[in-house]
């Protein structure tokens, strides 16, 4: 899977989470601009692991904060 | 400057010019004062006067049931403890001035981690000086860098606090999710050390891990595994070795964490185990080595408590009968409980929210029964919690009471609706 399907998958992902339908631009931030809590981030982030078999540690978490850091992240752990 | 009106969204400037490092806290002070200006008692602030017995205390000027504390075993007004602790106060005086490894061990040190080993039939105890820096040290120092540390998301404060405080990759899944966790372990580099954190009881609901399926699931990726009994010891399990028993699993788990400072009845924190090279710890663990030695007095009670502990059938009987028949009643009630059967000695009912959460806390107060409010976030979910925990002290005619207590302050509050006239405290 290259950068952009990774995006397009996550997309799809975030959806149920993003309640008020924030737009997504890769400088838009989870705690910030999406109002995640950290139940939401916990959801959220066994989704994306589940759906690409990979693990991203609570260390790993804690230097993603915007949704472009994310798509980077998965992008990178999925090889 | 703002005249004293507090305003959180704003980065709050402090003559001088220099940022004021408790704006931060300015959320939680507004939750806090939005609470007390409703007119309620302060559900964080209770003084106890007098405490006449494991489950009564003059609470507030009060006259009150204790179904908050976690004297599961009604330990603290035992006379042989006591009598344990007058006379190491006598003979060993008030403190021991020093770290374990230093000047802090006394002989009742030594003592009070063999009857740990006993009562659990261990080759290794180590005592700390409360079950947080149990916590805190074994996890930080056995899971470092490369590590991986896998745990449940509901886990308790002082094993998260290990966690930050080490340099493992931390993983956490789903709470008591056996599939989530297996997912994980899979995923794992297969040559990493792992370690699996979990819970016997967990505390704020009230509800008992899955261990044998977890356990297993663990030894299966070659994982080690901690257990915090916290909440059990004394209570679950044939001899009260906690749920690791009750599941039949305390031979495959690595580590035992618990404390004195639930069912032991006084402070302290231990670790046993039966690993070979389990003695190095008291060298490399930190907050066993740069921390005071419990006080003599404390030890001797924690030890002659255990050694009690080890033959308190009858009184582990009792108290499932007090957690089964709190539980039906208030079901009966109406009440919205943390699990559908009763599964420790807490006892969690759900509230609807923080406001009617804090109104039935004070009700039941008024009452004459003492419980714990939880709120987020402390509780999963987001979740406001009256959170009971039983006592074997705890007389059937207590009980009776309590419940009485529960529905007249239901009713009072509207949190119970009009039509539960059946239930067994009417
Ligand atoms: C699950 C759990 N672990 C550890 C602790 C810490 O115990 P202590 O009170 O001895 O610090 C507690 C209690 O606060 C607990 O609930």
């Amino acid at each position: 899977m290259d950068r952009a399907e990774v995006d397009s998958k996550i997309r799809t992902l975030i959806e149920p989470f993003n309640k008020k339908g924030v737009e997504l631009k890769d400088e838009t931030t989870f705690a910030g601009d999406l109002e995640f809590d950290s139940l939401t981030v916990m959801d959220f982030v066994a989704e994306i692991e589940d759906e690409f078999d990979i693990i991203i540690t609570m260390n790993q978490q804690a230097d993603i904060e915007n949704y472009g850091q994310l798509v980077d992240a998965v992008n990178k752990l999925q090889d | 400057m703002t005249e004293g009106i507090s305003q959180p969204d704003q980065p709050e400037t402090l003559e001088g010019g220099s940022k004021d490092l408790f704006s931060k806290f300015d959320d939680i002070i507004q939750m806090r004062e939005g609470l007390l200006a409703s007119g309620i008692e302060d559900p964080f602030n209770l003084v106890m006067e007098k405490v006449l017995s494991p489950t009564r205390a003059i609470c507030n000027g009060r006259d009150t049931i204790l179904l908050g504390t976690y004297n599961y075993m009604g330990m603290t007004f035992d006379p042989d403890v006591i009598d344990a602790g007058k006379q190491a106060l006598a003979d060993f005086g008030t403190g021991t001035t020093g770290s374990r490894v230093l000047n802090g061990t006394y002989q009742g040190h030594r003592e009070c981690e063999e009857a740990l080993k006993e009562f659990y039939a261990m080759d290794h105890a180590m005592v700390f000086s409360t079950g947080y820096l149990a916590n805190l040290g074994i996890i930080s120092t056995i899971a470092g860098k490369g590590d991986y540390i896998i745990l449940d998301i509901d886990s308790h404060a002082s094993i998260w606090d290990g966690c930050a405080m080490g340099n493992a990759e931390v993983v956490p899944f789903k709470h008591n999710d056996v599939e989530a966790m297996e997912k994980r372990l899979r995923r794992l580099p297969e040559d990493a050390g792992k370690l699996v954190i979990l819970e016997g009881v967990y505390s704020m609901l009230g509800d008992v891990a899955p261990l044998k399926e977890m356990v297993a699931v663990a030894k299966k990726y070659g994982a080690m595994v901690l257990v915090d009994e916290a909440h059990s010891m004394g209570f679950i399990g044939e001899n009260g070795r906690g749920v690791v028993e009750d599941a039949g699993v305390i031979d495959d788990v690595d580590f035992i964490i618990g404390t004195f400072s639930k069912s032991v009845g006084t402070v302290g924190g231990f670790c046993v185990s039966n690993h070979p090279k389990f003695e190095i710890l008291r060298l490399v663990c930190r907050p066993y080595v740069f921390t005071a030695s419990l006080p003599p007095s404390v030890v001797a009670t924690a030890e002659t408590s255990i050694r009690k502990l080890m033959h308190g059938h009858n009184k582990r009987a009792h108290l499932w009968e007090n957690s089964k028949r709190l539980h039906k009643g208030l079901t009966q009630m109406g009440f919205e409980l943390g699990t559908k059967e009763p599964q420790s000695a807490i006892v969690a009912v759900i509230m609807p929210d923080l406001e009617k959460g804090a109104m039935m806390w004070e009700a039941l107060l008024k009452e004459g029964l003492y419980v714990n409010l939880a709120r987020p976030p402390a509780t999963p979910a987001n979740m406001t919690l009256l959170r009971c925990s039983l006592c074997a002290e705890h007389s059937d005619e207590e009980v009776g009471t309590i419940l009485g207590m529960f529905e007249r302050a239901g009713k009072a509050t509207g949190i119970l609706g009009q039509t539960s006239d059946q239930s067994e405290g009417s």
